[in-house]
């Protein structure tokens, strides 16, 4: 019984710190630059991208010995756009002011390499209750990062934290970091930070944009051949 | 009217560059940039297959699910639409235009779940467009793309050459890159008004 409980722990921290999606896998980078000017937003996105991947994790797993393997992808896309519909509803009609802050980003939690990507990786091939801690693991994984990184460019980049205006920094700050710009300059400087400790602690470290989650992955490492940097012929590597 | 169409072109191209402005196609954008004919070649295969979803997506939402009350289908749709509008699109390129296929067929298999197709199809529905300006959004939006990708490679043949911090190699410089060419578009910001007065 501890034996279980400790797998399934470690199931929940691993999301979290040593295969946070973000910063470690580097996955969904589109939602993470765009959404973490302010902590509210960052958090907005983050617990609704959570939800979508604890549900889509649950019914994909019930699901795998369902789901013929030639047509998998399709099916996980209609499971995660049936549930990013059932939020995008639920925050239409409860919390509009942050449906309107996150605009079309809500809808694009479809196509968030993440929760495609547990999918492939984890739910399709573990069992309903590890799929739902890993779905909340790699969750609160996401969150946090957002949460983080939205902190420094609010509070940096406007003085105020989630509204709260903070006193110096409101008259001394860098308006740049709230902008675009500053979102690629953060996000760039955390992964350099998070490179540095993986380097420390003698693990590898990511050199590329992260591509796991990617339905096109297999496609992709087929065509293009990353030692010779050009594009192959189709069918010349068979 | 080609008033309004110009300052949605421009604009999607210059103003508001999906990638660097709304982080859209930041996958591709940092993924295939590494060489200049990748990046043209993900750029042209981006453009086209955004023309086609949006002629199809546009009328799919105006004329069916607009008048079912079905628009909370949206998303689900305009998805499975693009997904297999890729697929159609590829096997009809292989079957009657051959030379075409051998120069695009790489990549549009890597478009089908790429959030700028999916964007640029949603945004002309919010923003209220007819046909012939989702059209001409969508085409700025894809020239834009292009531009981007064309630039940012230019700038990481450079990055190859110089001696990055241990710490900055790889991924972070990269992004830091990316954050300098986004600023570099601030630039526009005040073209439209311009263009209006």
């Amino acid at each position: 019984m501890s034996k279980t409980n400790k797998s399934s722990l470690s199931i929940l921290l691993r999301g979290i710190i040593a295969e946070n999606p973000v910063l470690v896998l580097v996955l969904g980078t589109c939602p993470t630059l765009a959404q973490t000017g302010s902590v509210i937003s960052a958090v907005g996105m983050g617990i609704a991208a959570m939800l979508v991947l604890v549900c889509s994790n649950v019914v994909i797993s019930l699901l795998r010995r369902v789901i013929p393997d030639t047509v998998r992808i399709p099916c996980y896309i209609v499971v995660i756009a049936g549930f990013v519909s059932v939020v995008q509803m639920l925050m239409n009609a409860y919390l509009p002011d942050l449906y309107d802050m996150l605009g079309v980003y809500l809808a694009l939690i479809v196509v968030n390499c993440i929760i495609l990507g547990r999918a492939e990786m984890f739910a399709s091939k573990n069992p309903v209750g590890a799929s739902a801690l890993d779905g909340l693991g790699m969750g609160l994984g996401f969150l946090l990062t957002l949460f983080v990184m939205g902190t420094i460019r609010e509070v940096f980049g406007a003085g105020t934290f989630a509204g709260i205006k903070i006193p110096f920094l409101i008259d001394y700050n860098f308006p740049i970091l709230k902008s675009p710009p500053g979102g690629f300059f953060v996000f760039g400087c955390m992964i350099a930070v998070v490179n540095a400790i993986l380097k420390k602690r003698g693990k590898p470290v990511r050199e590329e944009a992260g591509c796991e989650g990617c339905p096109s992955f297999e496609a992709c490492e087929r065509k293009f051949d990353k030692s010779a940097d050009t594009p192959l012929e189709e069918g010349k590597n068979q | 009217m080609i008033k309004t169409l110009t300052i949605i072109f421009v604009s999607s191209i210059l103003v508001d560059n999906y990638v660097l402005t709304r982080f859209l196609g930041i996958c591709p954008f940092l993924g295939v940039s590494r060489k200049l004919d990748q990046a043209v070649g993900m750029g042209v295969s981006v453009i086209f297959v955004m023309l086609c979803a949006t002629a199809v997506t546009w009328p799919i939402q105006i004329f069916i699910l607009d008048k079912l009350g079905l628009g909370y289908l949206q998303t689900l749709v305009f998805i499975l639409v693009i997904a297999a509008l890729v697929q159609f699109v590829e096997i009809t390129l292989k079957k009657f235009l051959p030379s075409l296929h051998s120069a695009l067929g790489v990549y549009l298999p890597l478009i089908t779940t790429n959030c700028i197709v999916l964007g640029v199809a949603i945004n002309n529905i919010t923003d209220g467009y007819n046909f012939l300006e989702s059209i001409v959004s969508s085409l700025g939006v894809g020239i834009g793309f292009l531009f981007a990708m064309v630039l940012f490679s230019g700038v990481r043949t450079r990055l190859e050459n110089t001696g990055v911090p241990e710490t900055f190699r790889g991924l972070p410089i990269t992004l830091v890159a990316a954050s300098i060419v986004s600023l570099s578009f601030y630039g526009f910001a005040g073209v439209i008004e311009g263009m209006l007065s």
